[in-house]
């Protein structure tokens, strides 16, 4: 409490873009949850903060009072009108929400997403040997491994070429990581131009039935016999790129980092890998890494709070997820939890469109790490580095093998 | 034990078909199907209840007899 204590004015001004924030989010959700559970901040032109679950599901399943036109809070205000947004479905509302979305269902439905099980092995199993054939007994675990395993899956379900990886991350870092940092890059080298060019050879080159991609598929979609806009194409793909890579390599860190200082928890797996599946949600809910966003749509109140139209909300999860009202012994990670509602992805109508991907990605990295590397710590606390902004996760992980 | 599944709740979260496949199904859109209808039987009692305790959108019940 002393170190909360000894930060000048953060309670009242909290800024989650920040290395302070970086450092220590977890700590500063649960001292709001009890002392200021519905927290604003003069960021952004004016930011809330609820961290009770009560307050976080009440938000994500109002879209009355609150629109999804803005889920990344930033200076720059979203470019599109709703009800699409720049990135269907996540950015839209309803009832074009449903519409846009019901496009993407299939092909992210469970039973499509499990037959990427082998080749998300044998990928991760490659990174392995990579690591393994390294010099040392010191690897970084975010770099080396976390970060490459969504960028690698969803580029083969794009039909992205893989060597493009590099490329999606620039992106990511500067979308997510740091608000409005796309705005400045030269207007060839921005995500629209790459997307733009990619479609353009999609729509040239189309390939169907079981050779089509994902953009195949959203270039030949239509909704009602219109062919979507190409804003609504490179919107979704867009989406699906940036919002499946640092997240799951997020989770798949965050539960390394967890692991590297856990034996114990690494024994209990290595004895009953029947509770993985368990575990893997386990580290959803206390690792959860997605904090979304919300802009008011109307003037109203918010736990006693006056929320004004156009004022911006973090939703929170990863505080939802570690609220003791809402879960038994919310801050102990029982990897054997056997009642865990956790709203790692989401709760509402959107739910996390890639959930079924997410969890088979961080479930194989983390059964192929276990497998291949049992024993292992961090090489050194101080050099992990946490990811500032509205996804958390470890962005550097030495981690030495024992 | 009978199961009570609201799909106007669901949200396609899927840990229902995932922990208990005997129990739920999904649809081509990922949302849940509930395949018994009356009595759980007992030897998956367990697993109904799991996919209750798990539902994200507390879209499943149990309704005991």
């Amino acid at each position: 409490m002393t170190d909360m204590q000894s930060r000048p004015d953060y309670a009242r001004d909290f800024d989650h873009t920040t290395e302070e924030w970086a450092n220590h989010a977890p700590e500063i959700w649960d001292e709001y949850r009890q002392s200021c559970p519905v927290a604003k901040s003069d960021i952004f032109g004016g930011t809330w903060l609820p961290t009770r679950h009560v307050d976080v599901s009440a938000i994500a399943h109002d879209t009355e009072n609150y629109t999804s036109q803005g889920v990344i809070v930033g200076p720059v205000p979203p470019d599109v009108d709703a009800p699409m947004g720049p990135a269907p479905p996540i950015t839209s509302d309803p009832p074009f929400h449903g519409i846009a979305r019901r496009l993407l269902l299939p092909p992210f439905a469970p039973k499509p997403i499990n037959a990427l099980e082998p080749y998300t092995r044998q990928y991760c199993n490659d990174l392995i040997d990579t690591l393994l054939a390294s010099e040392g007994d010191e690897v970084d675990a975010a770099v080396g491994y976390a970060q490459h395993i969504p960028v690698r899956i969803i580029a083969k379900m794009l039909g992205l070429p893989e060597e493009d990886g590099e490329i999606f991350r620039k992106f990511i870092h500067a979308i997510i990581e740091t608000p409005g940092a796309d705005e400045e890059l030269p207007p060839d080298e921005t995500l629209d131009a790459y997307l733009d060019n990619q479609i353009a050879q999609h729509r040239a080159n189309p390939k169907t039935g079981d050779d089509a991609d994902l953009i195949d598929y959203l270039v030949a979609a239509d909704i009602e016999g219109m062919p979507l806009s190409d804003e609504h194409v490179r919107g979704s793909i867009a989406l699906l790129l940036i919002a499946g890579i640092d997240t799951t390599w997020s989770a798949i860190g965050a539960s390394i980092w967890h692991f590297a200082q856990n034996p114990d928890h690494r024994r209990q797996v290595a004895e009953d890998p029947s509770i993985m599946p368990f575990a893997v949600e386990e580290m959803l809910r206390y690792y959860a890494p997605v904090t979304m966003a919300r802009i008011a749509a109307t003037d109203h109140e918010l736990g006693g709070c006056p929320v004004q139209k156009g004022d911006w909300l973090l939703l929170p999860f990863p505080a939802a997820n570690r609220d003791p009202e809402a879960f038994e012994h919310a801050d102990q990670v029982i990897l054997d939890r056997k009642a865990n509602r956790h709203g790692a992805f989401g709760l509402g109508i959107h739910r996390c469109l890639g959930s079924n991907l997410a969890r088979l990605e961080l479930s194989i990295a983390l059964e192929t790490w276990l497998d291949r590397i049992p024993e292992f710590e961090l090489a050194d606390p101080e050099r992990v580095r946490w990811s500032k902004g509205q996804i958390r996760g470890p962005r550097e992980l030495p981690i030495r093998i024992l | 034990m009978k199961i009570k599944y609201n799909r106007d709740a669901c949200q396609g979260h899927n840990r229902c078909y995932m922990l208990a496949p005997e129990v739920f199904d999904v649809d081509d859109e990922g949302y849940a199907i509930l395949l018994i209808d009356g009595d759980v039987p007992e030897e998956l009692q367990e697993k109904a209840q799991l996919t209750v305790d798990n539902c994200p959108e507390f879209a499943i019940e149990v309704v005991e007899d």
